[in-house]
């Protein structure tokens, strides 16, 4: 193994001195995240609170209810900052200019319609420029009148389907305790908001996992360089096994790859406060895809006539199995069979390993680990197998 | 008694339908300089391939200072210095780092490659700009390196393969230097070139190579006396070449004559005496001669006389 940390330690010596290794490495893929996370995930990432206006014409025990605990608690949460306006004509301009994103009006006599079994209804109006806080508002306001309706489904039963027959007191009681009573069926969401890696995240992930497709191929393609160069030559007959060598070039691939996404983890953690995860998981998933890009490098390598054709048929096989991986946009959910040959892309395995670390514990990165060895197993095989052959000069 | 540096017999190599390398069979004695002289293509690069251990041979023996290379192949490896044709070295490292990367490949300690790689750096003249890049050398410093990695294990065979092609005449002049004072100091050295003038200054003993066989071997003085008192003309001539030497064919004391780009080159029995009747011939064959060269026989001419072809056609 000696001579293989001999030529593994100079071929790192070299690329460090290759800045396009340095640039493909990290430089590029940081920038990258960057751009993506801050074009489609809100610049740096941070969430701005919507500013959401409403109008109180009722000035109810309802209406109040509905300020104090939906608004209130929708502005304690940091969704939303929450401003009361005096009127509907003086807040509409407001929306209009985008200073309040949408409003929500609580029209006249609200309390009572409600109190008395009539048809209460609440007014959204939204920016047209805003959709989704508009949306957002819409659902808060929808959210309020399904629990409303909750509790009058539950005092209308109670009283037998006829109110009217019990006193206001009785009707309280009644509704205060529908509306501490627990819902029977709860829905819990982990698919999306546990498990799904925030804008930052995603794309230093995807990004890092895309490039390190690029990263490897210093390693494994430079055998190709070397016999190209003469170098092999060289190597070939100093004293050492023939397999050290593709040994060493094999550990220069994973070195480098590992290095990169390191540098990647931290740097877009420490600038850009992307969340990967556990790190010990993170170090499984990492480790994982640089020998599955290894592999891939590999094969690619093995079936190359030069370094330069392994270079072009790397750069094919790392866009499309990126694409498909989902590096640049998330493609599980798309249709058809797309979502399942996304599967077939190590980075899917990394990136959905990663959101299953980030909703569960740190058993929930062995499936994607496993698969993405399997895939550095298989096409790692091939490539030395085929590899051997250039080694022969 | 010890072992020659090198012995190989019975050597021989095809690829695909060409047989490269054809039942060769040579050997060095310590401190001997042997130059396999052939044209290219000859079989010079397939055969030293197969001694350093670079190529298999389909048959045949190699044996290096005792060690076979077929079932001791580190061993004989080890044993061996080997300098490619082309400059082969890593050109984003200094020579110092270059050097310090074969000396490891070859098992040197840390501190013994270091002491070796400042002896090394001596030798080919390169310790004062031992940090640099080699990209940033000129050709002649890199062709000096190249030679120098081949010496770091203090080979018991050092194996050229021809290192002076493509090199400006300072530099050839100062690699031919180098590996006459390594022969001096006790190194075998296998080295071929399909340059004669190479060949006749280093080398002990020449076995000249064609088509994948050894024809002849020998020392210069030997292979020379295969010629025997035949002398070579060289004509410089414009106008009907080929029809001057259909003509100079029919005279007795022409061995041999070949039309060449720009003349033509005779085998003559005593050429200074028919050198009159020579350029009567040629120029009633109405051709203009522009200067004519009569040589001694030399290593060139034995291959035109075991061949019937130039070396450097």
């Amino acid at each position: 193994m000696r001579p293989a940390f001999l030529i593994a330690a100079k071929d790192l010596r070299e690329r460090i001195r290759d800045r396009t290794a340095i640039l493909i490495a990290v430089v590029v893929p940081l920038v990258l995240a960057f751009i993506f996370s801050a074009i489609l995930g809100g610049g740096s990432g941070d969430t701005r609170a919507i500013p959401l206006g409403y109008v109180d014409e009722d000035g109810g025990a309802v209406a109040e209810d509905f300020v104090q605990q939906v608004l209130g608690q929708v502005e304690k949460s940091g969704i939303a900052t929450v401003h009361s306006e005096p009127s509907v004509a003086t807040a509409t301009p407001l929306v209009k200019s985008g200073k309040l994103t949408a409003l929500i009006v609580i029209p006249p006599s609200f309390t009572q319609a409600v109190q008395t079994g009539g048809t209460a209804s609440m007014q959204v109006i939204g920016n047209v420029d805003s959709p989704i806080s508009a949306a957002i508002a819409w659902s808060i306001a929808q959210g309020y009148v399904a629990e409303l309706n909750r509790i009058r489904i539950a005092v209308l039963v109670a009283a037998g389907g006829n109110p009217a027959s019990l006193t206001t007191d009785q009707l309280n009681a009644l509704a205060a305790k529908a509306a501490s009573a627990q819902a029977a069926v709860v829905v819990q969401d982990i698919s999306s908001e546990r498990k799904q890696l925030d804008a930052k995240s995603f794309y230093a992930a995807g990004m890092a996992v895309f490039f390190v497709f690029f990263s490897v191929q210093f390693g494994v393609t430079s055998l190709l360089e070397e016999r190209n160069e003469g170098t092999l030559a060289r190597l070939l007959v100093a004293p050492i096994d023939r397999i050290s060598i593709l040994v060493g070039k094999l550990l220069t691939s994973f070195t480098v790859g590992v290095i990169s996404m390191g540098v990647l983890v931290v740097a877009t953690s420490v600038l850009f406060g992307a969340s990967w995860g556990n790190p010990a998981g993170v170090a499984i998933l990492v480790v994982s895809a640089v020998l599955s890009a290894t592999g891939i490098t590999a094969i690619i390598a093995g079936f190359a006539r030069d370094a330069e054709q392994a270079g072009n048929m790397q750069t094919v096989v790392a866009v499309v199995l990126g694409l498909l991986g989902g590096t640049f946009f998330p493609v599980s959910q798309a249709p058809g069979i797309l979502s399942t040959l996304t599967f077939i892309a190590p980075q899917a395995w990394f990136l959905r390993g990663l959101g299953d670390l980030r909703g569960g514990d740190l058993s929930g990165v062995v499936v994607p680990a496993l698969a993405m060895l399997a895939f550095a197993v298989v096409t790692g095989a091939v490539g030395v197998f085929r590899l051997r052959r250039v080694a022969e000069v | 008694m010890t072992a020659p540096p090198l012995t190989v017999s019975g050597l021989r190599k095809r690829f695909g339908s060409i047989q490269a390398v054809d039942g060769i069979t040579f050997h060095l004695d310590a401190g001997e300089t042997y130059g396999l002289l052939g044209p290219n293509g000859a079989g010079k690069t397939t055969t030293i391939s197969m001694v350093a251990g670079l190529l298999s041979p389909d048959s045949g023996d190699i044996t290096v200072a005792g060690r076979r290379m077929t079932t001791t192949a580190d061993d004989a490896k080890a044993l061996i210095g080997y300098v490619p044709q082309d400059v082969a070295i890593y050109p984003d490292l200094s020579a110092r780092e270059n050097l310090m990367f074969f000396a490891r490949l070859y098992g040197l300690s840390a501190t013994d490659a270091r002491r070796r790689t400042d002896e090394v750096l001596q030798t080919i003249g390169l310790a004062d700009r031992a940090r640099e890049r080699t990209k940033q050398y000129s050709g002649g410093m890199k062709r000096r390196l190249n030679i120098g990695i081949g010496l770091l294990n203090r080979p018991k065979l050092l194996i050229l393969d021809e290192p002076t092609v493509g090199v400006d005449p300072q530099s050839r002049n100062a690699i031919l230097e180098s590996v006459a004072q390594l022969s001096r100091e006790g190194m075998a050295v296998l080295y071929t070139t399909h340059y004669m003038e190479e060949a006749e200054r280093l080398c002990d003993r020449v076995g000249i190579i064609d088509h994948g066989k050894l024809i002849a071997e020998g020392s210069q003085e030997q292979l020379v006396s295969l010629v025997g008192e035949e002398d070579r003309v060289t004509l410089s001539a414009t106008g009907d070449i080929p029809h001057a030497v259909d003509t100079l064919r029919s005279q007795p004391w022409i061995k041999q004559a070949d039309a060449a780009n720009d003349g033509a080159v005779l085998v003559v029995d005593g050429a200074r005496a028919h050198l009159p009747a020579i350029l009567q011939e040629v120029a009633a064959a109405g051709v203009g001669v522009r200067s004519v060269e009569v040589s001694e026989p030399d290593l060139e001419s034995v291959f035109l006389h075991l061949t019937g072809r130039a070396l450097r056609d």
